[in-house]
C-alpha cells in the first residue's frame, strides 16, 4: 500500500467513523450491547452468586447472540445508505479503488465496535476486585469476542453491497449470523443428524465444522489457536472479497 | 480531451447505448440531449468509470478509464443526476471530504473550499447540514464538489435540474466560462440551454447518436425546421409520438 492508497482509505474512514458518532443509532447499539453483556453476566449467569471468576462461561458466552443481532445494526449503513443515497456514484467516480473504500468503511465499523468493547471493561476490573482470575483466557476471551464480532460485521459489509435498504441488509445478516451460529450447537447438529437419513451424517458434521462457535469457544477457554483465528480471519476476507462483487455486480 | 469510441452498454437484452463515438476538445461544451430514457444518463456513466461499458473504450487525457480508472478520475469532476449527497455531513465538511478524496489537503483544502463556495454561492449555507438544504443548495453543493479539484474534464447530468430561473442562468453562465479551459458535457432536457451555453449539441434516441454539430448547424438539420425545438421532435421517437407519425 503506498502513501496515496493509505490516505484515500483513511479519508473514508474518517468519514464514515464521524458518520457513526453523527446518528443516534450508534449510541442505541451500544447502550443496548452494554445492557445485555452486562445484564446477562449478572442475572442470567448470576456471576455474584458463583465462585467462578473466569469470564469464558458467564460474560462471553453471550456475546455470540448479542453481535447476531448488534453487528448487523452497526453495518447495516455501510453500503446500502450509499446505494440509497446516490453518493455511491460519487465515491466510484472519485480516483479511490473500490478496496480502499471497502477497507476504509470496515475499518471504521470496527474501531466503532472496539470502543464498545473496551466499555465493557467494568466486568474484568469486578472479577480482578473479588477473585484472583487467570488474565490469559480473559484475554483470548476478548480476541475472540471480537474477531466474532468482526465477522458478522463483514458479512453484513457484503450483504449491504447488494442492497439499498438498510432493513433488508439487516434483516438477511441477522438471519445469516443466527444460522451460522445454530449450526455449530452440538443439540441442533444432533436433531439435524436424526432427521437426515443415516448416510447424511458426515455432511451434517462437515457444515457444522464452519460454525463460528466452536472456534469462539475454544478462544474462550483461553486456547489460543491460530487455527481459530486464522478462520476468522479468513471469514472477514471472504466477506469483504463478496463485497467487492457485490459492488461491481451493482456497476455491471 | 475526452474520446469516446463505439461505446456499448447491454443490461441483460436491453441495448441503453449501442455503438456512441464522439470526441470533445479542451475549450469545449457537448451538450447531450435526448429523450428520457434515451440513455444519456447511462453513458455518462461509462464516460466516468460508474457502469463498465459492454463494449467500446473511453479515455480522458489520453488515460484509458477501463485500464487506469484511478489516474483518469483524477482529471475528473462529476455532478451525477439528482445531485446526491451525504447527508449528515455540513457543506464544509462534505466538501473537505471530496476534497480529500482528490489528494488535496491542509491549507490548500481550505482555499479550494472557499474557491467553490464563492463559486456557487454557497457561503449562506457553509455550516448547514446537507440534509436541511433546499433543492437548489443542495444542488449548487454537489456542483461544487465536482469542481474543487479544478478538473480539466467535467461531466454533469442535468446540472440545472431544480434550480430556480435565477439559479438556470447563473449555472448556465458558469458553464460556458469554465468551458473556455475544460472538456464540459452537460445533459439537459431544456433545449435553450444549448444556445445558452454549449458549443456543440448531440442528440441521442434509443442509444444511438442522432445528430452531431453546433446549434447552427443542428438547426439546419432537419428541412422546413427552423428552432431546436422542431428538429428535436422529427428526429426523435419519444413514448409520446403516435405510430406512424
Amino acid at each position: 500500500m503506498n502513501k496515496r492508497d493509505f490516505e484515500n482509505t483513511l479519508t473514508v474512514f474518517k468519514r464514515e467513523f464521524l458518520a457513526y458518532f453523527n446518528s443516534p443509532v450508534l449510541y442505541v447499539i451500544v447502550i443496548i450491547f452494554l445492557l445485555a453483556s452486562q445484564g446477562f453476566t449478572f442475572f442470567f449467569s448470576r456471576i455474584l452468586d458463583s465462585d467462578d471468576v473466569s469470564l469464558a462461561t458467564r460474560f462471553f458466552v453471550w456475546h455470540p447472540w448479542i453481535y447476531t443481532v448488534l453487528a448487523p445494526a452497526v453495518g447495516m449503513r455501510l453500503w446500502s445508505e450509499e446505494h440509497r443515497l446516490g453518493t455511491i456514484e460519487l465515491l466510484m467516480t472519485m480516483p479511490v479503488s473500490p478496496w480502499q473504500a471497502i477497507l476504509g468503511k470496515f475499518f471504521a465499523a470496527a474501531v466503532v465496535w472496539a470502543i464498545a468493547l473496551t466499555l465493557t471493561a467494568p466486568i474484568v476490573l469486578t472479577v480482578f476486585y473479588l477473585g484472583n482470575p487467570d488474565a490469559g483466557p480473559i484475554v483470548s476471551g476478548y480476541v475472540a469476542s471480537y474477531l466474532y464480532a468482526m465477522a458478522c460485521l463483514a458479512v453484513t459489509s457484503a450483504i449491504s453491497a447488494l442492497t439499498r435498504s438498510q432493513v433488508v441488509c439487516f434483516i438477511i445478516s441477522v438471519a445469516f449470523c443466527l444460522v451460522i451460529a445454530l449450526i455449530g450447537d452440538p443439540g441442533i447438529t444432533q436433531a439435524v443428524v436424526n432427521a437426515v437419513p443415516s448416510g447424511w451424517e458426515f455432511v451434517v458434521r462437515f457444515i457444522s465444522y464452519f460454525s463460528f462457535m466452536d472456534h469462539f469457544f475454544e478462544m474462550t477457554k483461553g486456547i489460543f489457536v491460530l487455527r481459530d483465528v486464522l478462520y476468522f480471519l479468513s471469514v472477514i476476507i471472504v466477506a469483504l472479497l463478496v463485497t467487492d462483487l457485490g459492488l461491481r455486480s451493482k456497476r455491471a | 480531451m475526452i474520446q469516446v469510441k463505439n461505446l456499448r452498454k447491454e443490461f441483460g437484452s436491453k441495448v441503453a447505448v449501442d455503438d456512441v463515438s464522439f470526441k470533445v476538445e479542451k475549450g469545449e461544451v457537448l451538450g447531450f440531449l435526448g429523450p428520457n430514457g434515451a440513455g444519456k444518463s447511462t453513458t455518462m456513466r461509462m464516460v466516468t468509470g460508474y457502469f463498465r461499458p459492454t463494449a467500446g473504450s473511453v479515455t480522458l487525457g489520453g488515460i484509458d478509464m477501463i485500464d487506469e480508472p484511478e489516474r483518469a478520475k483524477q482529471i475528473l469532476g462529476y455532478l451525477p443526476e439528482n445531485a446526491p449527497l451525504y447527508s449528515d455531513m455540513t457543506v464544509v465538511s462534505f466538501l473537505g471530504f471530496c476534497a480529500e478524496m482528490r489528494g488535496i489537503y491542509g491549507a490548500a483544502k481550505l482555499k479550494a473550499i472557499d474557491r467553490v463556495l464563492d463559486l456557487c454561492f454557497l457561503d449562506r449555507v457553509r455550516n448547514q447540514s446537507v440534509d436541511t438544504l433546499s433543492k437548489g443548495y443542495r444542488h449548487r453543493t454537489c456542483f461544487a464538489q465536482s469542481i474543487i479539484h479544478d478538473p480539466e474534464v467535467l461531466i454533469l447530468d442535468e446540472p440545472t435540474d431544480g434550480l430556480d430561473p435565477n439559479q438556470k442562468h447563473e449555472v448556465r453562465g458558469m458553464i460556458k466560462r469554465m468551458g473556455q479551459n475544460k472538456a464540459i458535457i452537460f445533459s439537459t432536457h431544456i433545449l435553450e440551454e444549448v444556445d445558452a451555453a454549449c458549443s456543440r449539441a448531440m442528440i441521442i434516441d434509443r442509444g444511438k447518436v442522432v445528430a452531431d454539430g453546433t446549434p447552427e448547424q443542428l438547426r439546419k438539420l432537419v428541412p422546413g425546421c427552423n428552432s431546436l425545438d422542431e428538429v428535436f421532435r422529427s428526429i426523435t421517437r419519444g413514448d409520446t409520438a403516435k405510430k406512424g407519425e
